[in-house]
């Protein structure tokens, strides 16, 4: 009796076993700005999709492109964009590209803390630049009171609050002050962590918006998601066509929009200061990246599949979590790349 | 009486019994199971630090080529140009630790004092208890406290008095915005305060009775016994807890960093801000690209590994010194 209980149990876990291999599990890790949204794309597909277990650990950008390049994870995500240099040591050590793909959509902001002023003050690029370059050191500085009229400005310094920690919204801020001023870009650049002319640093978007919150005079910048599920007022910025933008998530997709017609192939774009009468200036993609070759087909086929419902599906999730969603001709120019993929 | 001529005299029991115990008897006696037990525990601590340090400086190679000495006197750090110099950050490190000392080593021995010597029994076991809570407060609640709670305090009721009094001092000097070297002293200090108090408190718990007994039968009065008497006689286990509340402060990341103000720069006054070592790497090793970037980062973390080193040497230099002085008198 008893052997030929084990015998049942031996063939059913047999039976069990294939079932098992047809279980797929897609390791992905990265941007943390982006964690919300593949974890809710996770759970989505996971339920659609039984075979299929796709986990995404938010460990940031760096440590996303570090673990893609070394293939350690089947896709890694990122809100700055590789470099050439990056590229190339990713290929030498994996043998096949990396590719990107916007997911999704994000923008930052400017807040401010200035004793007697309760209205949410307009800057022009180059205000923002000089402030953070310290070269605009008083609020009633004549670059920031003529985008102001009616304002009546204090004199009092500015003190000038930044993030500490490595970041997409450090890189994507830097990147539209580099746009904005030539100073910055030759002496400061864009990067997640920067070499800062002025300021205080803040871990986090919580950290830079309770220095601005607690301190006289301030100002800072912190995620547009951060600032809408805090109810947080921010500032407006001036875009390239020379409008002072509110950001939210339509003003963050039609800078995606704008940028439509210079999207070069391989998608690594900045659409900072993006052409567009309702384009908002300080926006950037976050990026899924994925090798072009895969040793795994079915691991492959899988990912494929995934990014095409993300790309696809997916984008309806973006919005109850903050994300502006992509707009539909990036998102067909997307669809159109994901066919060069080697599986 | 056969049976006594038959058997061997007891010495000799012994000694053959010792020389056919196998190895695996002979553990089970206990002593040498001990022994191999204890020096395993020893010596994984040695190895786990030995490998540290191995890795730490096989991963921090290309750094070390590429700046050299330069690393440890230069001040710019700049991810974007590739240009890395750790001066700012070994001395946020060290100012923050030892001004957190200054301000927590006085109150902290104080307090152990008066709950070892002088409170009475129950309000004693009370107040240790919530110290002891206090150790147990995760770091990240401190900085949140310090941000929400000390900073405020600080700017507008501890610096405009101090700046008004004292503020011709270069170390007082210049714009107070909250964070600085100060703010962060005090976060540590309130952090490393539970440490100094509930280990020096048992030390002089475990001083001998006989100790007071004596001081006392000579008349001597109750602060007279405390100081005199018990405090020289648990001195060592009381530097003990010292060191150890300075190797807490030395690494402390998270509170660190949210109240310094995370300024690479090195400033004479202590109200400016600052930054640590262990605030950098935990700042900026998740997000760093490129090989040269995060090999500086790792080189940081030998930095600080041989910054606490040479505390500890010195400390351990200056207990020696007191050692000789107490036995030359």
């Amino acid at each position: 009796m008893i052997r030929r209980l084990m015998l049942c149990a031996a063939l059913t876990a047999s039976a069990a076993f294939p079932l098992c291999a047809q279980q797929v599990n897609i390791t992905g890790a990265g941007s943390t700005f982006a964690a919300p949204l593949y974890n809710a794309w996770a759970n989505e597909y996971a339920k659609l999709h039984p075979g299929t277990q796709i986990n995404y650990q938010s460990i940031g950008s760096g440590g996303g492109i570090r673990q893609i390049s070394s293939g350690t994870v089947d896709f890694g995500g990122t809100d700055s964009p590789m470099n050439d240099k990056l590229l190339a040591e990713a290929k030498q050590k994996l043998g096949t590209d990396i590719l990107h793909f916007p997911v999704a959509l994000g923008g930052v902001v400017p807040i401010h803390n200035i004793p007697g002023v309760s209205k949410d003050l307009n800057f022009t690029g180059a205000a923002l630049a000089g402030i953070y370059l310290g070269k605009i050191t008083k609020w009633n500085d004549p670059e920031i009171a003529k985008a102001n009229p009616g304002v009546n400005l204090p004199g009092n310094n500015i003190v000038v609050c930044h993030r500490s920690d490595s970041s997409g919204t450090t890189f994507i801020w830097a990147d539209f002050l580099s746009k904005a001023s030539a100073d910055w870009k030759n002496k400061v650049g864009a990067a997640p962590s920067l070499n800062w002319p002025v300021g205080i640093g803040g871990k986090g978007n919580e950290g830079v918006a309770g220095f601005v919150r607690q301190t006289p005079n301030s100002i800072g910048y912190v995620e547009l998601i951060y600032a809408v599920q805090n109810k947080m007022t921010y500032g407006q910025v001036q875009n390239s066509a020379g409008k002072f933008i509110k950001a939210d998530l339509n003003s963050v997709t039609a800078a995606a929009a704008g940028a439509v017609k210079a999207m070069p192939a391989d998608f690594r774009v900045s659409i900072t200061g993006a052409p567009g009468a309702t384009a908002y200036p300080v926006s950037s993609f976050t990026w899924m990246l994925v090798p072009r070759d895969m040793k795994d087909k079915t691991k492959g086929a899988t990912l494929k599949a995934f990014l095409i419902w993300g790309m696809t599906e997916g984008q309806k999730f973006a919005q109850p979590l903050s994300y502006a969603p992509l707009p539909r001709p990036v998102v067909e120019k997307e669809l159109a790349a994901i066919k060069t993929l080697h599986y | 009486m056969a049976s006594t001529a038959t058997t061997p005299p007891p010495s000799l029991v012994v000694k053959d019994a010792r020389e056919k115990l196998s190895l695996f008897e002979r553990l089970k006696k206990g002593d040498e199971a001990t022994f191999l037990v204890t020096f395993a525990s020893a010596l994984s601590i040695i190895v786990v630090t030995c490998l540290l340090v191995q890795h730490l400086w096989i991963d921090s190679v290309l750094s070390r080529h590429a700046f050299g000495w330069k690393f440890l006197h230069t001040s710019t750090w700049d991810p974007v140009a590739d240009q890395y110099g750790a001066l700012p950050f070994i001395y946020g490190t060290v100012v923050t630790s030892f001004l957190a000392l200054l301000l927590a080593v006085p109150v902290g021995i104080g307090a152990a004092i008066f709950l070892a010597e002088l409170a009475p029994r129950r309000l004693s076991n009370v107040l240790t208890f919530m110290i002891e809570l206090l150790a147990a407060v995760p770091s990240v609640i401190y900085g949140l406290l310090g941000i929400f709670v000390l900073l405020p305090i600080l700017r507008d009721y501890v610096v405009p008095p101090l700046q008004k009094t004292l503020g011709f001092l270069p170390i007082f000097k210049g714009a107070f915005y909250g964070v600085s070297y100060f703010s962060a002293a005090c976060v540590l200090a309130i952090m490393i305060v539970p440490f100094i108090v509930s280990i020096s408190r048992e030390v002089l718990l475990a001083v001998p009775q006989a100790q007071r007994e004596a001081m006392m039968a000579l008349g001597a009065t109750k602060w007279d016994v405390t100081w005199k008497s018990v405090v020289p006689y648990a001195q060592r286990g009381m530097i003990g807890s010292v060191f150890l509340a300075l190797a807490r402060a030395l690494g402390e990341t998270m509170a660190v960093t949210m109240v310094i103000g995370n300024v690479p720069a090195i400033h004479a006054s202590l109200l400016s801000p600052g930054y640590t070592i262990a605030a950098v790497i935990a700042n900026e090793f998740t997000e760093a690209t490129g090989d040269l970037y995060i090999s500086a980062l790792i080189e940081l973390a030998l930095v600080l590994f041989a910054v606490t080193m040479i505390i500890n040497a010195i400390a351990r230099l200056l207990l020696l010194g007191m050692k000789s002085q107490e036995t030359t008198h």
